[in-house]
């Protein structure tokens, strides 16, 4: 089950990070934080990014975003170098609380984007409704984030960014804030989103069973300066849920595989012929 | 709320000030002393000064250059505070020329003002302006760099644009802090207003006291306190009604936050 990357001719690439490396100068020391992170995403797929906390999760999903410029290496979406924020991408961020405009409805927040993009009205509000719909949240336009439960608020931060209309979906620990009942929804709407949209998702988390559980592949990085350990493919049914799936043999294999390899990216183990720094 | 809520939150509001003007009335019922004439006579001469032409020569010129002043210093202080706020480089320049026009008080001003400005409205309102701008600008300035980096995050990703950026993003997010500006600018006003008409003036409250302190009309400059501080409790009032629609999503958020933690 290692490498899902031999084998049949791809279709076509989605995402393409090659030889990304970021390292950020300070007063005096400079500390790498990635130092050579390479992996393809094919249009529709949906991956798992699980590494220990301080693998420089985040930074490498900012640097993916645009929203930080990587040191070295190159990001390609859709056959566009990302240089800044692309418009076919939206993300959906760790601090729910934070994410969501305070001032404004929930309505008014999946809608400032598409008011951006010079929809017009009519489309704007249909993508709105639609987006509300799909996760959920009909009747709750007129509502303040702050009104809201978590989960509740994470679902509006979800449909922003699905009425987006993005080619990739890019989820920064989207559920680590969230209670455990309230994740295995969340997580089981992300199914469903991405079946219903066939968007391509690349979701970053460090619970080793929720990236197991949401995806087709799961990359295992390595404790910062971050490499791919590995690219487990995960060949459980494509339909899932919370019951059936965790308790299958196979998710269990799995998990424990993963969770192997976060052990030993923990103890600092490299890939071997790396120099050391 | 019931009848008996609404009483009893009366009673509280109320309940003081009325307290207070019932020993003020009692004690100086009887006062021969010149310069603390008995309320009664206040009360009446209250009537007399300024239920008048009075209210047209000196309360309105007065809340004229009160608001032309205000609201210029709350346009300037924006104007400056926003970009000063975004830029870190432009803090970096500017914050100490800026703390030294600050530490200058305002009534120093004035004989620079006459000056250049005379002796007429324009002078009288700049006074105002050159108090009220601090608290804006500063508090501006604090609000804009004190803006949410997540948030900012799902700006940039969205790719919202500059003007969209500061109407629905810059502003709403330093507008708590921003309103903790206004509100301080909005005392230091009425402050200025005073003083700036006690100085070569031809009309204006603070003018009327001065006038009626130097011919010994005790009692009428007495009213003259006291409409200023009448007219400070109205503006706060309004101030507070602005602030309440403005700010109603942070005051809920703010509720919301100690609910919940």
């Amino acid at each position: 089950m290692n490498a899902a990357t031999s084998g049949a001719p791809r279709t076509a690439a989605m995402l393409e990070v090659a030889q990304l490396n970021k390292t950020y100068a300070g007063a005096g020391r400079t500390v790498e934080a990635i130092r050579d992170v390479t992996f393809t995403v094919d249009a529709g797929e949906l991956v798992c990014i699980v590494g220990p906390s301080g693998a420089g999760k985040t930074t490498l999903l900012k640097c993916i975003a645009g929203l930080l410029p990587p040191s070295g290496g190159t990001v390609v979406l859709d056959g566009e170098p990302v240089t800044g924020p692309p418009p076919a991408m939206a993300v959906v961020f760790q601090e729910y609380g934070r994410s969501l405009f305070p001032w404004m409805t929930v309505r008014q927040n999946v809608e400032l984007p598409l008011k951006q993009k010079r929809l017009p009205v009519a489309r704007r509000n249909a993508l709105a409704s639609e987006a509300l719909a799909a996760v959920d949240l009909v009747g709750a336009d007129a509502a303040y984030p702050w009104q809201l439960s978590g989960g509740m608020q994470q679902r509006v931060a979800i449909a922003r960014a699905v009425a987006y209309e993005p080619h990739v979906l890019l989820m920064d620990e989207p559920f680590a804030a969230v209670d455990a009942q309230t994740r295995a929804d969340l997580e089981d709407l992300i199914r469903r989103l991405w079946h219903r949209l066939k968007v391509t998702v690349l979701f970053v988390t460090h619970d080793i069973e929720e990236a197991v559980y949401l995806g087709e592949r799961v990359l295992v990085l390595s404790h910062a300066p971050t490499v791919i350990m590995e690219d487990v493919a995960i060949d459980l049914p494509d339909e899932r849920s919370q019951l059936e799936t965790r308790s299958l043999p196979r998710f269990g294999e799995l998990r424990k595989h993963v969770y192997a390899q976060i052990q030993l990216a923990k103890q600092g183990w490299r890939p071997p012929g790396e120099h050391k720094s | 709320m019931s009848g008996g809520q609404i009483l009893r939150q009366a009673s509280l509001a109320f309940g003081l000030p009325v307290a207070l003007l019932a020993a003020w009335w009692v004690a100086s019922a009887g006062s021969a002393n010149f310069f603390f004439p008995p309320l009664q006579t206040i009360a009446q001469t209250f009537v007399e000064v300024w239920v008048s032409p009075r209210i047209i020569d000196d309360v309105v010129p007065s809340l004229m250059r009160l608001v032309a002043g205000y609201f210029g210093a709350v346009a300037l202080g924006l104007v400056i505070g926003i970009p000063i706020g975004l830029s870190r480089v432009l803090r970096n320049v500017l914050e100490p020329v800026l703390e030294f026009l600050r530490a200058i008080p305002p009534p120093a001003l004035v004989p620079i003002l006459i000056l250049f400005a005379g002796i007429g409205d324009t002078m009288k309102t700049l006074v105002i302006v050159s108090g009220c701008i601090w608290p804006v600008l500063l508090n501006t300035v604090e609000g804009v760099r004190g803006r949410d980096e997540v948030l900012e995050d799902v700006v940039r990703s969205y790719r919202i644009g500059a003007l969209a950026r500061l109407i629905h993003f810059v502003l709403p997010s330093a507008s708590p802090q921003i309103f903790t500006g206004l509100r301080q600018a909005l005392s230091i006003g009425i402050i200025l207003m005073v003083i700036s008409e006690m100085f070569a003036a031809s009309n204006g409250l603070g003018f009327a006291i001065i006038q009626f302190e130097r011919s010994f009309a005790v009692p009428e400059m007495w009213t003259g306190i006291i409409l200023l501080g009448l007219i400070g409790i109205l503006l706060a009032q309004i101030f507070r009604l602005v602030e309440r629609r403005m700010l109603a999503w942070y005051h809920g958020l703010r509720q919301s936050q100690r609910a919940g933690g």
